[in-house]
């Protein structure tokens, strides 16, 4: 079975799944359903699963739970810290954008690695230079300004991680 | 009845989370500083509204669709930050004066490139 | 100059908040969707003076996200399952015209 079929396969039946938990059980709903899903899956299906299964699967999953966690708390503090320096009469701020370096490949680490990068303390994900492998970061806060600094300040939360997860 | 008052305790605490975000969005100097403190808070605040009504009505249809509203926010609002804080730097709207460093101008040719 | 425009704001807020929680005779929904129109008041000062255009189109989007939280509350009150599809549906509209306007900002064509 070739990947693209394999994929519309995994589309169809999540796509099911949802639409009968958001309308109910009914043979109306169950015969608008199949129409739609098939509709989906055979249009759009194909850009779900794009690499072949790999090893250790159980140990991504245990990791991408302790991801979920840590992502949490570090939003908490992100929101604590936000509330903060708005309360604050002299608006205690800093800004400036600066670059850091990440080791991911693939697309969907560094897609998962920037919007947690925009959603934890203080800084805030402008661009991505592919070639290179940068990511320029405004950072409400600035501490350093060389790039390996940086790296170790906002990059080195999430990237040992994302790099067990994904890689 | 303590479903309801947990629910209850969740909402009103990404209220004021919200609030505090919208208050940013009036507060702080720039742009760039803007879209941080409205996104991160105004995010976590509407998740935290959307995660206390599927607290209080639970596994129906209703609280599904709440669920489901927390995890499409969490994965568009980055991505709307991100999209304009790149377009608004490319148009070249100004930082504020109190900026102190500004890597991605340096880069001149990187913006020119793609754009 | 700016504690003295901090103060002024701070006694505004607790004025709305004793009005709104200790002498508005509603019920606990009503206060709490109060507080919603009240940010989106703030929100709306943004698109109207915003200096740049970036600060509208971001006004605008940060309304988006707090008519979808508004509308959940409102879904509890009245016990309406449907008021939520709506705000799935509004916070899927905002997200495509908050990346729309991003793009026309850029100077991009739409079909690029």
């Amino acid at each position: 079975m070739s990947l693209a079929v394999k994929s519309k396969i995994v589309v169809f039946i999540l796509a099911i799944l949802v639409w009968l938990a958001l309308t109910g059980l009914g043979l109306q709903e169950i015969i608008t359903g199949v129409i739609i899903a098939l509709l989906v899956s055979l249009t759009a299906g194909h850009f779900l699963i794009t690499t072949h299964k790999q090893k250790h699967t159980l140990h991504r999953w245990l990791y991408a739970v302790f991801y979920f966690f840590k992502f949490l708390w570090e939003m908490v503090k992100a929101n604590i810290h936000v509330a903060y320096i708005v309360a604050h009469p002299m608006l205690p701020i800093k800004p400036g954008i600066v670059k850091i370096k990440t080791k991911l490949t693939k697309d969907a680490a560094i897609t998962v690695l920037t919007n947690s990068i925009t959603l934890t303390p203080g800084t805030l994900t402008v661009d991505v230079n592919e070639d290179k492998k940068e990511i320029y970061v405004h950072w409400i806060d600035v501490k350093a300004t060389g790039m390996e600094e940086c790296t170790k300040e906002i990059g080195a939360r999430f990237e040992p991680t994302l790099t067990e997860v994904f890689e | 009845m303590i479903r309801e008052t947990i629910g209850l305790a969740v909402i009103i605490i990404g209220i004021a989370f919200d609030f505090f975000g919208v208050l940013g969005l009036v507060r702080l100097p720039d742009v760039y500083n803007r879209l941080q403190a409205a996104t991160k808070c105004v995010t976590f605040g509407s998740a935290g509204i959307l995660f206390g009504t599927f607290i209080i009505q639970g596994f129906s249809s209703f609280g599904f669709k709440a669920l489901i509203g927390v995890v499409f926010i969490f994965l568009t609002s980055p991505v709307a930050a991100h999209a304009i804080s790149r377009a608004a730097h490319r148009a070249r709207i100004p930082l504020a004066k109190e900026t102190v460093v500004d890597e991605y101008e340096k880069d001149k040719e990187l913006k020119q490139s793609t754009a | 100059m700016r504690v003295l425009r901090w103060l002024v704001g701070l006694v505004l807020i607790a004025a709305f908040g004793y009005f709104n929680f200790f002498v508005y005779d509603g019920p606990i929904y009503f206060k709490l969707i109060n507080v919603i129109l009240v940010s989106a008041l703030f929100v709306l000062f943004r698109v109207i003076f915003g200096p740049s255009p970036a600060d509208r189109i971001v006004a605008v989007d940060i309304l988006g996200i707090l008519i979808v939280g508004m509308l959940a509350i409102m879904g509890l009150h009245y016990d309406q399952g449907f008021l939520m599809d709506i705000g799935l549906i509004w916070a899927l509209l905002s997200f495509i015209a908050s990346l729309a306007f991003a793009k026309i900002l850029e100077g991009r064509s739409l079909d690029d």
